[in-house]
């Protein structure tokens, strides 16, 4: 019995998600929670003949807990696109101050309504939300850093798709698996073409192709903000990549086949692999790295990728090391204040 | 190599419904056209790691005819969604007069670019919106029935859905087993829910005022979801998921895949276009041309239909609804046709 809360289901991240969600024969309830607007949606969704129910759930005023508690009650994966998008020329780091506290007061109600839930965040700049919801959880005394997921998933369908593009017709996006580790945003997003299936065809490109292909994986959120021009950040290709760690992490409840997914988790000595990962990251309490996925969440952090990785690739990590060092304090100050 | 043109791509139901169609492995290329926000819904879908190309089209300016051409070249499936939804209060008839003009004109550019792809409509009111598209593929002398789709499919969902509630099994379970024909609004919807005998037995333990219920909740499911958006919009997410089933079916046709054995899903069709369509238009319908039967498609087209008064069990109750649809079918119909009559292509 799968229950799974999608926290801003109403928004142009949430609608299409939930969509996604509705149609996974794995989940029995989907419970939708937004501020507005959430009644019609889940409305439209409760017609399609998938066998999950839905149910929705909207506060009645600005001072209303109730109707979060309830949408969280029981659920066992939560997921999380709640919160402003970006408009051009912002970057995610922008959004901090509006959606820190929408993500604070969410992971309160986690802790006191669906304290053993897997936590997928979406909602940005994810380097600082995690840990924002980290640290509200811990406050509770109910945190379980094998179940919180910063979800970076966007990253490395970008990565399969930018690389196959340059080779239309020797291969397909869904040829590759590109592992992208360190944050989600700008320079923190390090993708690893050197390593695994793309590493043949990563070489075969010059210096300049390789550079402008790195760039375009850690600002393709900016291309679409871009191509929006105003309108919008990735809406469709978010709830796409949302939808498929929760599938992932459904996969790995209800089989015994081995998931692995990159995810910006917390390195901390509970998770197998977890220290020896924070020693090759220069000491970050929060990194994307390749884990393994089982029946209790993260299982295990396969750190082993960050001793395969190219000259270049070091000097990738070294930027984003710095830059998300910043964003991981900025949350954690603001989540401790 | 299957090129899915979506003309109404940046609406509500055409980004989702765009997503699925993304998401279908056998989709090579996918124009989304618009008049606004297309390239926008294109770069985000075009991120995603399957093999469609997007590309986003939109007019540069009300003058500007290349978009949709652009879009339309070569494709070998076209949907719509594009057109205004409801809001509280309005029928999907209110919407007839801004819908009729956007329907005419897509589709008279289907004809000159694009005349051998398989046409699906899904711009309401779906009743007459098809015989506009059908009239103006016959004036510009393209006019293939067995292309040319109405997409009821939603009320297909909504009956399984509403059905599964009722009767206590799996809503996925009904897929196949019950159908809905006729046409798509309000009580021109016919739901034949005694089709399967394992179906039909449940179905005869429910009370007179239960099914009078369910079939008022199947035809009227459309108002409950404009109701619940409270002036927002209408059905975006299902209707998307409706529309990309039977794209899938299409798509599954030209791929070389067989419809399944159990009762395929109907569609709003040109029946005289079809083998034994003018009978069961003569002698089911009162001449009606324009009704929605289960159809078996190949090739991307139509094959057959499944004739449901005579393979499929009617009842007694089921055929006077099919009378009432008859009545408000052939009024929408011959104001579809009548506006494209009086207009210049």
């Amino acid at each position: 019995m799968v229950k799974v809360a999608v926290l801003g289901a109403a928004g142009g991240i949430g609608q299409p998600l939930s969509l996604l969600l509705k149609l996974n024969a794995n989940i029995k309830e989907l419970s939708l929670f937004d501020v507005v607007n959430v009644p019609g949606v889940g409305a439209d969704l409760s017609h399609i003949n998938s066998d999950a129910t839905t149910e929705t759930h909207l506060p009645s005023s600005k001072e209303d807990k109730t109707a979060l508690l309830t949408a969280l009650k029981g659920a066992n994966l939560v997921i999380i696109p709640a919160g402003v998008p970006r408009k051009p020329g912002m970057t995610r780091d922008d959004l901090f101050n509006i959606n820190a506290s929408i993500i604070k007061s969410l992971a309160e109600g986690i802790a006191q309504s669906s304290p053993d839930a897997f936590v997928l965040v979406i909602s940005n700049p994810v380097n600082s939300t995690v840990p924002i919801v980290a640290e509200t959880l811990k406050k509770h005394g109910v945190y379980n850093p094998s179940k919180l997921f910063g979800v970076t998933t966007l990253d490395i369908v970008r990565a399969n798709t930018f690389i196959a593009q340059l080779y239309p017709t020797d291969s397909k996006p869904t040829d590759f698996n590109v592992n992208v580790i360190g944050g989600h945003s700008g320079e923190t997003i390090v993708p690893l073409y050197s390593v695994g299936s793309t590493g043949k065809l990563y070489e075969k490109l010059s210096e300049e192709q390789k550079k402008t292909l790195i760039n375009r994986v850690q600002f393709g959120g900016d291309e679409v903000v871009q191509a929006k021009n105003g309108a919008g950040s990735a809406t469709l290709s978010m709830a796409y990549a949302g939808y498929r760690l929760a599938e992932s992490i459904l996969k790995s409840l209800t089989s015994s086949e081995e998931v692995v997914e990159c995810t910006f988790l917390n390195l901390v000595p509970e998770i197998k692999g977890a220290e020896e990962a924070k020693k090759l990251v220069g000491g970050l309490d929060y990194f994307s790295l390749p884990v393994k996925l089982g029946k209790n969440g993260i299982e295990e952090v396969k750190y082993e990728i960050l001793t395969k990785i190219s000259d270049d690739e070091k000097k990738l990590l070294e930027v984003a090391k710095e830059q998300l060092a910043k964003n991981i304090e900025k949350g954690v100050s603001f989540a401790t204040q | 190599m299957v090129k899915v043109t979506v003309c109404g791509a940046a609406g509500g139901i055409g980004q989702p419904l765009s997503l699925l169609l993304k998401l279908n492995p056998q989709v090579s290329e996918l124009a989304l056209f618009d008049i606004v926000n297309a390239k926008g819904v294109a770069a985000d879908l075009s991120h995603i790691n399957t093999p469609a190309i997007v590309t986003g089209y939109q007019p540069a300016n009300k003058e500007d005819k290349t978009a949709i051409v652009e879009s339309l070249k070569g494709t070998d499936l076209v949907i719509i969604p594009a057109g205004v939804p409801r809001k509280p209060g309005m029928t999907r008839a209110d919407l007839f007069n801004i819908n009729a003009s956007i329907i005419r004109d897509l589709v008279a550019n289907i004809a000159r670019t694009a005349p051998n792809a398989a046409i699906l409509i899904i711009s309401n009111p779906v009743n007459s919106t098809v015989p506009i598209a059908a009239e103006v593929l016959k004036k510009l002398g393209v006019f293939n029935p067995k292309k040319l789709f109405g997409v009821t499919t939603l009320d297909s969902v909504r009956a399984e859905t509403f059905l599964a509630g009722l009767i206590n099994v799996s809503p996925t379970s009904l897929q196949g087993k019950i159908s809905v024909i006729g046409g798509h609004s309000g009580d021109t919807i016919v739901p034949l829910i005694n089709a399967t005998p394992e179906i039909a037995r449940k179905v005869a333990t429910l009370s007179t005022d239960q099914y009078n219920k369910f079939i008022n909740r199947v035809q009227y499911g459309g108002d409950e979801v404009v109701k619940a958006k409270n002036g927002v919009g209408s059905a975006t997410l299902s209707m998307a998921y409706a529309g990309y089933r039977f794209a899938e079916n299409v798509l599954n046709s030209l791929a070389g895949k067989e419809t399944s054995g159990s009762i395929p899903d109907s569609s709003y069709v040109y029946l005289p276009g079809l083998p034994g369509g003018k009978e069961l238009s003569t002698k089911y319908l009162n001449g009606v041309d324009f009704f929605s039967v289960p159809v078996v498609l190949e090739g991307g087209q139509i094959k057959s239909f499944v004739n449901p008064f005579e393979l499929l069990k009617v009842t007694n109750d089921e055929t006077k609804l099919v009378k009432v649809a008859l009545d408000g079918l052939s009024k929408s119909i011959d104001q579809g046709v009548a506006f494209v009559t009086a207009s210049k292509l």
